[in-house]
């Protein structure tokens, strides 16, 4: 499975990733290598078989549906690169 | 006495005995970490911080009851949350980020008084198998091969943790293996990591990497004291929805029992072509002592073996993308000052704050889960990993104890042998040790012998799940007849001749 420059740029969109033009080809050969290495799982017969989603046997337990903690919003904010009054500050979204 | 010396069992007696205070014992290790600048093992120390916990820890240890872990330097791999230290997952991104909360296992060792001595260095979000994709730069292995001075990657991504213990800077440290990140560098620096059965340490608070394959444990000097650290940090944490509920036994009570009348698998699949004589040579000793200690050993197939790491290579990598989409420049952390707009800033922050191999992964991880291609590769990898799964409890179902394989495919490497290869040659690190992450196993590796370049190699040990105790025995077993005793010179000790 080959993944073309035009295809590589794709991916690196879905993944919020900025990628220069004369790197394209680099990570298209990169991703072509590792995506080929996976092609042999594909023989492997997995008729019937379910898949594995955790990896031990449990049931996913809830919580009791109760105020616990909290109260960090000034350590949080203060964690962020840009933050005013209790909000985060981002470039604009909307022109 | 020479404390940097000392194992952790030992030291923790003379604690008791009042043989030196753990002010004096921390000392000689904040000495030591003061010296190894030229290792790169330490991304951030607090000697003053340190200093007073080993204060804290000699008022705690006049009193009686004491638990184990009171006094003991320990150092923390920097993609656990610590208070009062940076965490950074060796990631630009991260960059001054300070966490508000304290990870599950840290706040275990800190609640038995344990000493935290720093951050140590990592692969960049644990992804990696030499230390060397990290913002911090490479971390250096104290051991130098026989046949050259070039410098030798300690493994990774634990590779600070297990360069610390091996250089003697640490008594114990913490790490985390997600497909081999604990045992990998074990094995590559002659001593002993333990990754622990998944679930049985709380993952809160420690960064996520692969969510179903993460979990941490203990890098020490011998088996004892990694029966000590597990005890002190497994249990059931709430806040972790995958923690375990089973009880924690004292695992070092039962070390010395034996293996009389044990089984002992050796899997056929893991005798890998091109696998260097040494090893070969170290696995048919290892499986002859625990043949002589009174195990059983028998040939078992674990046939769906070769399909594991291409398996880890989707469902790792898909779960690592879903997991690090949070690092965008809004909330923690690095962000660029590029991009006109929300979206720009968020791919020039990410292109600018993750290293070339976080970005390879995140970037195969979207490309799996993306539409069209999740059932041909995500959906199958999974079906694959229930196979492999189904492979152990055959052999386990079968009346077998634990497996040996080898720890390792080779020794340790030199810093930038691998950098002009292909990615998948440095996968092939954890060929042994990913079907341990994909099962939920636990799994040992402890050091056995040199080989002709005079670099450290091990063995892996491969237990039921929840069986650390039993896995503990065996490892105690071979570790006491392999006696590996070598230790690395001290060439890189500021000071030395």
């Amino acid at each position: 499975m080959e993944i073309d420059k035009n295809e590589a740029a794709r991916v690196a969109h879905l993944a919020r990733i900025h990628v220069d033009d004369h790197e394209l080809a680099r990570i298209a050969k990169d991703l072509s290598a590792i995506i080929g290495f996976m092609q042999q799982l594909n023989e492997v017969d997995i008729e019937g078989v379910d898949a594995m989603t955790t990896a031990t046997p449990m049931v996913l337990v809830q919580r009791d549906d109760t105020v616990k903690g909290g109260g960090l919003q000034k350590q949080l904010m203060d964690a962020a690169p840009v933050a005013q009054e209790g909000f985060y500050l981002v470039p604009k979204v909307v022109e | 006495m020479d404390l940097p010396e000392l194992t952790l069992a030992v030291a923790r007696d003379g604690l008791r005995r009042r043989d030196f205070s753990s002010c004096e014992l921390t000392s000689a290790y904040l000495d030591r970490i003061q010296a190894s600048g030229m290792l790169n093992v330490f991304s951030h120390t607090n000697p003053e911080a340190t200093l007073a916990e080993a204060r804290r820890a000699d008022a705690q240890l006049a009193d009686a009851d004491a638990p184990d872990m009171c006094g003991i330097p320990v150092a923390i791999k920097d993609l656990f949350c610590v208070e009062g230290m940076p965490a950074q997952a060796a990631s630009r991104i991260l960059s001054g980020f300070c966490p508000a909360y304290e990870s599950g296992v840290t706040e275990r060792l800190r609640a038995a008084g344990a000493v935290l001595t720093g951050k140590v260095n990592m692969d960049e979000f644990a992804m990696g198998s030499s230390t060397e994709h990290s913002a911090f730069g490479p971390t250096v292995s104290p051991w130098r091969a026989a046949d050259t001075d070039a410098r030798l990657t300690p493994g990774g991504s634990s590779g600070g943790s297990a360069a610390a213990v091996a250089a003697n800077l640490s008594l114990a440290a913490l790490g985390t293996d997600t497909g081999g990140s604990i045992r990998q560098p074990a094995g590559f620096t002659g001593i002993v990591g333990l990754k622990p059965t998944y679930g049985r340490c709380s993952r809160w608070g420690i960064m996520a990497f692969a969510s179903s394959l993460d979990q941490a444990g203990p890098l020490t000097k011998t088996v004892r004291d990694a029966a000590i650290v597990l005890h002190c940090i497994a249990g059931h944490d709430g806040r972790d929805s995958t923690s375990a509920r089973h009880p924690v036994p004292a695992y070092e009570s039962g070390l010395d029992a034996g293996i009389k009348g044990m089984t002992i698998g050796i899997p056929r699949e893991y005798r890998i072509d091109g696998m260097p004589e040494d090893i070969l040579a170290m696995w048919e000793d290892g499986a002859a002592m625990l043949g002589d200690a009174g195990a059983r050993l028998v040939d078992v197939s674990l046939p769906h073996t070769r399909y594991a790491l291409p398996a880890y290579y989707v469902i790792a990598p898909a779960e690592a993308s879903s997991n690090l989409a949070r690092y965008d420049g809004v909330r923690y952390g690095y962000r660029s000052p590029e991009g006109r707009d929300v979206l720009e800033m968020y791919k020039h922050t990410r292109a600018e704050g993750f290293g070339p191999e976080v970005k390879r992964r995140v970037l195969i991880g979207t490309y799996v889960l993306s539409q069209g291609f999740y059932e041909a590769y995500y959906r199958r990898a999974q079906r694959v990993r229930t196979l492999v799964r189904r492979d152990f409890e055959t052999v386990f179902a079968d009346g077998v104890d634990a497996l040996l394989t080898p720890s390792t495919p080779s020794s340790a490497f030199a810093i930038g042998e691998m950098a002009d290869e292909d990615p998948i040659k440095m996968y092939l690190n954890d060929v042994f040790t990913v079907t341990v992450n994909l099962a939920g196993l636990p799994g040992i590796s402890v050091p056995v012998t040199l080989d002709d370049r005079k670099l450290p190699i091990g063995l892996q040990l491969i237990g039921q799940p929840w069986q650390e105790d039993r896995l503990l025995r065996i490892a105690f077993a071979l570790e006491t007849a392999a006696q590996f005793t070598s230790r690395p010179a001290e060439w890189w000790l500021d000071g030395a001749a």
